[in-house]
């Protein structure tokens, strides 16, 4: 039997209340391109990844357990999953 | 006594740690491999500064899983004294053994000068010799430092009297100033600053002994 594989990407970002320099700084370098109307720039970070797994529930049901234990931490960052069928 | 020191891939303070606790305050260590489990016969454990992991990920997110600290767990809800210094901090708080986070300095720089700090709680043994309010000043080097914590987590720092030091001069944008923190039984200690370095007038200052001497308190 061929188990399933799936392509995921989780996003991680930093939680809207704790202040992003790094986006900050590059909001700045940004309108200094000439770039007009950035009013937000927040940098997160996207981990792609395959997974095997019998259905599609038991990949989010993992990929759900690896994000919120060790792609993001909860106190600092949100994270949202994409889940595709490879 | 003995002093454990753990060394993880990417660790760079903990010579200096182990330097400080010999030398300094003529007591024994042992350096625990990140892979050992056996933590038997220590009377305190250290979690030195470094970039355990290469810090991939986030800081101390990696280090988390290593099985050293699975025995540390064990250890520290025994009540052992556990001190995590600057990447140590940032491991124990993704341990959860001390609650916030640790991210990037506001001002993005690698921050690395003397600090200025006051003591806010001398309820536990780590800071009990300096007495509350007093000033002391130790080198700090990092270059994601600054604290963050929910209001609710502020709160219970708070009213748990665990806040237990804070800077002068806020140098990376830390919630309420703060550089170090206890846990609420107060065996735990993370902070950024790093005592071990000022453990000897040659290089700088000793207002680091006394708090590393509380290992032993």
């Amino acid at each position: 039997m061929i188990v399933p594989r799936y392509q995921a990407r989780v996003l991680v970002h930093l939680r809207p209340s704790v202040l992003d320099p790094a986006g900050e700084a590059t909001k700045c370098a940004a309108i200094r391109l000439g770039v007009d109307g950035i009013s937000k720039l927040r940098i997160g970070k996207a981990v792609e990844l395959d997974i095997d797994a019998p259905n599609e529930e038991e990949a989010r049901r993992r990929l759900e357990l690896l994000s919120d234990r060790l792609l993001a931490n909860p106190v600092i960052e949100n994270w949202s999953l994409e889940l595709m069928d490879s | 006594m003995t002093i454990g020191v753990v060394v993880f891939p990417g660790s760079n303070c903990d010579r200096d740690v182990q330097w400080a606790i010999e030398g300094c305050l003529n007591l024994h260590t042992r350096r625990l491999w990140h892979e050992e489990t056996d933590l038997n016969g220590l009377d305190a454990v250290v979690l030195p500064g470094g970039f355990s992991y290469g810090d991939y990920l986030r800081c101390g997110a990696i280090a988390r899983f290593a099985p050293v600290l699975q025995s540390l767990m064990d250890f520290a809800a025994k009540g052992g004294r556990v001190l995590g210094i600057c990447n140590g901090f940032q491991v124990l708080t993704e341990l959860e053994l001390l609650p916030g986070a640790l991210t990037r300095n506001q001002n993005l720089r690698f921050i690395c000068e003397d600090a200025s700090l006051h003591v806010t709680s001398a309820r536990t043994g780590w800071l009990k010799a300096y007495g509350k309010e007093a000033s002391l000043v130790l080198p700090i080097a990092h270059g994601e430092g600054r604290y963050q914590c929910s209001n609710d987590t502020l709160k219970q720092l708070q009213d748990d009297d665990c806040i237990a030091l804070r800077y002068g001069s806020n140098p990376n944008g830390s919630v309420e100033d703060i550089a170090g923190i206890t846990n609420a039984s107060g065996n735990v200690l993370g902070l950024m600053p790093h005592p071990e370095r000022a453990c000897d007038p040659a290089t700088g200052g000793t207002d680091g002994l006394s708090l590393l001497q509380a290992l032993l308190s």
